[in-house]
């Protein structure tokens, strides 16, 4: 194994004098029990200044959509520590929580239930945290993504996949988060809705003064929505950089290089 | 279609209200939702044909007192045994000299009431248990799921033969004791659906906006187990109609001089060489009832395919 190139939360925020809003510190987090027990992230150390957009990249299987979902509370078995605004975050998450951590997921043609109207999927969380004017803040929650009201009481069979993309992220907007986990929230879309979902998520982030935490395989997101980026490898961070190094393609590690020159072929002679 | 008999540009308004695609309030989405279902049921002739009959079943049972020609208790002594359409006895007389025709008519609400109170509470009970089960996943679905199997194991009519003659003979026991042994394969279509969705994103977009367990079971995996449930109980009904008159038949479900149709065919077997029609009559309202309700569900699994509405 070549050595890591691990960072850690104090050098690598020594410029940005901002508010750390997310901090993760050795983070291992394992899936199955006995002679399948599997580690999928190993030692995890991460850290995104408020206001900030942090890119986690690498291969199908690397563990950054664990990183995740290890922070958004879907997967308990974790060990190390997950602050959030300065404070620990223990496994049993509180109602509280889910007013500071929202997710957009990856597919949009199933992270929106079948059987239940735009509105129900917007106004539900909003019943749920007892806010009021929940006519109004669903009305307004579709126009800011973009869609307008005539899309409220429809169903997601209805709408094209970008449309449900707008759907989940307003979803994900309606408790008024601080930070938005975003695992791959255009793969799945074909690349003329990909950019709109894209600019749409970066003006929201102007707007609203939101953290993003970014999770693709696909560079170009990255470079497009992130000041900062992690690669990582089978559950290892092997590299954290900004985003300039990357552009430049002058990462220190090779497994980056590789990841760099990878994404590169893919991309169509002129 | 026939909703309105106003003008045509009304009855247009109508039709374009009800297939908007962009429906202006709740009750609106509903009713439009509502409309395609009815339209694609009209679209299969043989579920339509089904769902008519259950439709007439369902009035039969409503009018009965103003299609029966005579009172199906009263016994008269004197006009036994009659062949069919003689003295205005339409389906003929039984061996007491009761109206067949009217002791059908009224038996269909027998009928009725056992389909309603089985089809309301086995798969409710199955879907419960089967949502938790799925759900919950644990010690809570390996008990839930060896009491299934416990119940699986017996045969149905056993089964409910043997709590009847715990229970005591008579209609309700017969009727619990078809929900008692209906349930455990709902429990099993649900808890698979469980299984296939509990993981699914839009479960984990609920639990991360902090919904409790119940309220995931009840509000979002119970619309998904929906459509399969719906489809087996309608095909299930043949087979708990078939069941009770069996019941009825053995004397462990309703008891005379109620004119339960399976009670009816066993009064009617010992005449069955020289008097057909007593036991022939109910038979054949058996036969158009459990046929109605089996090309119901027929139809009700091509319309309700979750995975045929996906595209």
């Amino acid at each position: 194994m070549p050595t890591l190139n691990k960072p850690n939360g104090s050098n690598l925020n020594n410029e940005s004098k901002s508010k750390i809003a997310l901090q993760i510190e050795n983070l291992n987090v394992h899936f199955g029990e006995g002679h399948d027990r599997f580690q999928a992230v190993k030692d995890v150390s991460i850290s995104v200044a408020e206001g900030g957009s942090f890119g986690l990249v690498g291969e199908s299987g690397s563990g950054k959509s664990t990183v995740l979902r290890a922070v958004s509370g879907l997967v308990t078995d974790w060990d190390g520590v997950i602050d959030v605004d300065g404070e620990h975050i223990s496994k049993k998450r509180e109602m509280s929580y889910c007013r500071t951590i929202q997710m957009v997921f990856q597919d949009p043609y199933a992270s929106l239930h079948p059987r239940h109207s735009i509105d129900r999927t917007l106004s539900e969380p909003l019943r749920l945290h007892k806010f009021d004017n929940i006519d109004d803040r669903v009305n307004q929650a579709l126009i800011d993504v973009g869609l307008g009201a005539s899309f409220r009481f429809r169903y997601p069979h209805q709408l094209s996949g970008g449309q449900r993309q707008r759907v989940a992220i307003a979803r994900a907007l309606m408790l008024e988060p601080v930070i938005l986990l975003l695992d791959e929230p255009t793969s799945a879309l074909d690349v003329s809705v990909q950019a709109e979902i894209l600019n749409l998520l970066s003006d929201i982030r102007k707007k609203r003064k939101l953290t993003y935490i970014l999770v693709t395989h696909d560079l170009a997101v990255v470079a497009h929505m992130c000041d900062e980026i992690a690669v990582m490898s089978h559950g290892e961070i092997v590299e954290v950089m900004d985003v300039d190094t990357m552009r430049h393609s002058t990462p220190k590690h090779e497994y980056t290089r590789e990841l760099l020159q990878a994404s590169e072929g893919y991309q169509p002679e002129a | 279609m026939t909703l309105n008999s106003g003008t045509p540009a009304l009855k247009q308004g109508l039709r374009a209200w009800l297939t908007s695609d962009a429906p202006e309030s709740r009750f609106h989405a509903q009713m439009v939702q509502v409309y395609a279902g009815w339209q694609s049921l009209c679209a299969n002739k043989l579920a339509f044909i089904g769902f008519m009959i259950i439709v007439a079943l369902i009035l039969v049972a409503i009018f009965a007192p103003l299609l029966a020609t005579h009172d199906p208790s009263i016994q008269d002594l004197k006009a036994t045994l009659l062949p069919p359409q003689t003295d205005g006895h339409i389906f003929g007389t039984d061996d007491s000299g009761r109206d067949i025709w009217s002791r059908v008519v009224y038996g269909s609400r027998i009928t009725l009431f056992i389909v309603a109170l089985v089809a309301f509470t086995a798969p409710v009970f199955g879907l419960l248990v089967g949502t938790v089960s799925g759900y919950l996943g644990g010690w809570v679905d390996t008990v839930l799921m060896r009491i299934t199997d416990i119940f699986l194991a017996f045969p149905r009519l056993v089964l409910a033969l043997a709590f009847v003659s715990a229970l005591g003979a008579g209609i309700e026991n017969a009727v619990l004791a078809i929900s008692l042994t209906a349930w455990p394969p709902y429990a099993r279509i649900a808890r698979a659906e469980t299984l296939t969705i509990r993981h699914s994103d839009y479960i984990a977009a609920i639990q991360l906006q902090g919904a409790g367990r119940i309220r995931i079971i009840v509000g979002h995996i119970w619309p998904m187990c929906m459509s399969s449930l719906i489809v087996r109980v309608t095909l299930d009904m043949a087979g708990i109609i078939l069941t009770a008159a069996g019941l009825g038949f053995l004397g462990l479900g309703a008891q005379p001089p109620s004119p339960e149709w399976g009670a009816m065919i066993s009064a009617g077997r010992t005449f069955i060489y020289d008097h057909w029609w007593i036991a022939t009559m109910p038979g054949l309202a058996i036969f158009i009832v459990s046929l109605g309700f089996n090309l119901l569900g027929d139809g009700l699994r091509d319309i309700l395919d979750p995975k045929k509405a996906e595209s």
